[in-house]
């Protein structure tokens, strides 16, 4: 007789686990938004107010706006400011985050206590009271936006990288690469950076679905992309006008919003549990 | 000749702003050739001195002379004598960077200072140390403990130093591998005339090890032996 | 419970990974109140033995045995809390290093105590003084005020004997110690082995000794078994180890280096003559 102690078997779960329904979803609202004109029934600009403030039907599907263009189009059209939006913050704010907390945590001594008080400064300031005194400084606009929510973003990777440079400064293997007359930027960049990376982008993910709604912020306050553009957090705005009759006007940019935070958040999540060892089952 | 002479030697370690005097007032000498051993209990400043002599640490106060020229405190080493000092470290788990293949690791260091043919000397090492060439292009955590000490003592050896520290190079892997690793060292001292300076916490190795040694206590020298 | 009855019975013991690699592949042996040394090199499943021993094994590892029984219990269908209640009480473990056994934010009389408080009711009064008693029992100086102390004040030899203290203040009937020497210095290792036989001879129990320091252990087993890559290949008193006959067993007896075998190489294992072996 054999016999055996083995766990429940999940196996057939195992293909759904948060990274794989991330990666879906992003890919998903990625491929809407390169492939807008295509899936789009119309023009996402064109007015018809004989058609305005319509239910959602089978020819508009999410119904019309109070401009009668058709939601439908708009939505898909929003997702690309969003997304160039992001994409430009995170651009801007990991090497930035990186740079500052790897020197820090390398360099020690005043080095360090400067960078990580300006990281302190930059960090105590909330984010989008001050994205939205510098884009009214610049100007609204995508660029502007995408600028003033990389200020104040930054200081979460410096942190982190911070943290994990101290924690790795006295490694053995960085001492030998030392002796081995392996030094400064060789060193910073060949050897430290790697083992920094993989949480800096499981951060940045992370982050990703704060950072669309810091824009969609911007966007609803009207400091975003500028109309007729079609942009989710405008959109809101003119839509909460009309909320009580005709919800679907800001709930169809809303769900849309919601969405795409969640994707992020699920892919940066899926990514953590792979790529952090701490996770390991 | 005396490949290393200390007079009078402290050592502090500088954390932040504190200083922590931890070895007091060493005075030994290592002549070339020969296998020298720290010994003692945890705590005791083996290792401290031994990353000053690694030149990790440029914490120190008295006189160093090394290879017969003075050292400076307060400077890390640079340019030959960087070359020519090399370690093996304590924890073949943690001494190899985990995300380079060992090639890189191997390779590095021979690319900065520009010799050719590294790739034959890289197999030429594996040979020497008794690992397969198979094994050049695999990250660390693909290998035991044993081979990666092997890998760690070749990295040390491609930079043909005069002089090799080893920090308690076998107490974190098996007996059976330890007589491995103890064996492979005695060969590469006979047929490269190096001088090595270990530090082990274990009395057997260094009694079977080494032809000089000296025993610590409390950061300072306890016991000189000499053996035969 | 009579003390001639066996404290681990275990036939056909395999451990692997769930994609069907093996690591323990299909051992046998039984102890009762003695002391047995296991041996072999890391990778030849002697922890994962022992982990299995105490439930402890991680999830992704399945077990399998044509007979496992510890101290009487079938084990190998046990659920955790069927486990806790034998786990520190009648079978207890000691591991490797005490400074990751211990726990840094609680005071050494919390955490021996610990095992008091799952286990046993009694008061508060008759905890702390057994905890005293079983501090002053390893050997440890002042165990009042010891116990208010914490982990990162003590050395590492005094570390382990607090984590001996902790595994027999429930008076286990097995003590398995998992290389309990290797983090500790040359100097201290003999004394705690020392200490963990004769505390293990004076409660009469069985102690189950895990290293890859086969002449070490030698001298405080009665037994020895020795692994390698996840079988048993050889099983021997413990007197009889100078004359073992299995060449990977006399390798392990004699590759430790001293002051004798100066200038002559150190016996190693050779590994391709053991694969022909296996």
């Amino acid at each position: 007789m054999i016999i055996s102690k083995k766990g429940v078997s999940f196996r057939w779960l195992r293909p759904f686990n948060t990274l794989n329904i991330g990666l879906i979803l992003v890919v998903i609202l990625v491929g809407l938004a390169l492939l807008a004109p295509l899936l789009s029934p119309f023009d996402p600009n064109i007015q018809n107010i004989q058609e305005r403030l319509l239910a959602p039907d089978s020819q508009h599907w999410f119904g019309t706006d109070r401009f009668g263009r058709d939601l439908f189009s708009r939505v898909l059209y929003g997702a690309r400011p969003t997304l160039i939006l992001v994409s430009l913050v995170i651009l801007l704010t990991v090497p930035i985050g990186l740079a500052i907390g790897i020197f820090a945590g390398y360099f020690g001594g005043w080095v360090e206590r400067i960078l990580m008080r300006l990281t302190d400064i930059v960090m105590s300031l909330p984010s989008l009271v001050i994205a939205l005194a510098l884009v009214s400084i610049l100007g609204p606009g995508l660029m502007n936006g995408a600028l003033a929510l990389a200020f104040t973003s930054w200081p979460s990777f410096a942190r982190q990288a911070r943290t994990e440079t101290l924690a790795i400064r006295n490694s053995d293997y960085l001492s030998a690469a030392k002796m081995q007359g392996i030094t400064g930027f060789r060193l910073i960049f060949g050897h430290i950076l790697p083992l920094i990376l993989p949480s800096a982008i499981v951060r940045a993910a992370l982050n990703l679905g704060g950072i669309i709604l810091a824009a969609a912020g911007l966007g609803f306050l009207g400091m975003g992309i500028q109309p007729p553009a079609a942009e989710w957090g405008s959109m809101v705005a003119s839509g909460s006008r009309v909320i009580f009759d005709q919800w679907w006007v800001a709930a169809v940019p809303g769900v849309a919003i919601l969405l795409a935070s969640l994707a992020f958040n699920l892919l940066g999540d899926g990514l953590r549990d792979k790529m952090d060892p701490r996770h390991d089952k | 000749m005396n490949q290393l002479e200390l007079k009078k030697v402290s050592v502090s370690h500088v954390q932040g702003l504190q200083s922590n005097t931890v070895v007091h007032d060493i005075d030994l000498t290592v002549e070339a050739g020969e296998c020298f051993g720290l010994v003692g209990p945890s705590g005791c400043g083996k290792s401290s001195l031994l990353w000053v002599l690694a030149g990790l640490n440029p914490h120190w106060e008295g006189e160093i002379t090394l290879f017969g020229q003075p050292l400076e405190s307060g400077k890390i080493f640079t340019g030959d004598r960087r070359r020519r000092v090399q370690m093996v470290f304590q924890d073949p788990y943690a001494s190899l960077h985990p995300k380079h293949r060992l090639r890189r690791t191997l390779a590095e260091p021979l690319k900065l200072l520009g010799l050719s043919d590294i790739n034959d000397r890289i197999s030429e090492g594996f040979k020497q140390v008794g690992l397969t060439e198979n094994m050049i292009d695999r990250y660390p955590h693909q290998l035991s403990g044993g081979q990666r000490q092997r890998v760690a003592i070749i990295r040390a050896l491609l930079l043909e130093p005069k002089l090799l520290l080893l920090d308690e190079p076998t107490s974190a892997l098996d007996m059976s591998v330890q007589a491995e690793i103890l064996n492979l060292l005695n060969e590469l001292k006979a047929n490269h005339d190096l001088t090595m300076i270990m530090v082990s916490h274990d009395p057997d190795v260094i009694d079977y090890m080494c032809d000089h040694a000296v025993t610590m206590k409390a950061g300072r020298i306890d016991q000189e032996k000499r053996y035969v | 419970m009579t003390n001639k009855s066996s404290l681990v019975d275990v036939r056909g013991l395999q451990i692997g990974l769930a994609d069907g690699t093996e690591l323990v592949k299909g051992i046998d042996f039984s102890m009762g109140r003695e002391r047995v040394a296991l041996v072999g090199e890391s990778g030849s499943g002697k922890s994962l033995t022992a982990r299995s021993l105490m439930g402890l094994l991680p999830d992704s590892l399945y077990v399998e045995a044509d007979h496992f029984q510890l101290l009487d219990h079938p084990v190998l269908t046990y659920g955790q809390r069927q486990w806790n209640t034998l786990r520190g009480h009648q079978v207890s473990m000691v591991l490797q290093d005490p400074k990751y056994a211990l726990n840094p934010t609680q005071n050494i009389g919390r955490q021996v105590a610990e095992p008091l408080v799952l286990h046993q009711s009694m008061s508060s009064k008759a905890r702390v003084e057994k905890v005293e008693y079983m501090l002053d029992a390893v050997g440890l100086p002042n165990p009042a005020k010891l116990r208010k102390m914490y982990p990162h004040q003590l050395s590492g030899g005094m570390g382990q004997r607090v984590m001996l203290a902790m595994a027999l203040i429930n008076d286990p009937q097995l003590l398995i110690a998992d290389e309990p020497t290797s983090a500790l210095d040359h100097a201290v290792r003999d004394q705690v082995l020392a200490l963990i036989h004769s505390l293990v001879e004076e409660r009469n129990m069985g102690l189950l000794l895990i290293s890859h320091d086969l002449q070490q252990v030698a001298d405080y087993c009665e037994r020895v078994m020795v692994m390698y890559q996840g079988k048993l290949i050889d099983h021997l008193a413990a007197e009889a180890l100078p004359n073992a006959t299995h060449p990977y067993t006399q390798t392990l007896w004699s590759c430790r280096p001293n002051i004798a075998k100066r200038g002559q190489p150190l016996p190693t294992l050779d590994r391709e003559h053991l694969e022909t072996l296996n």
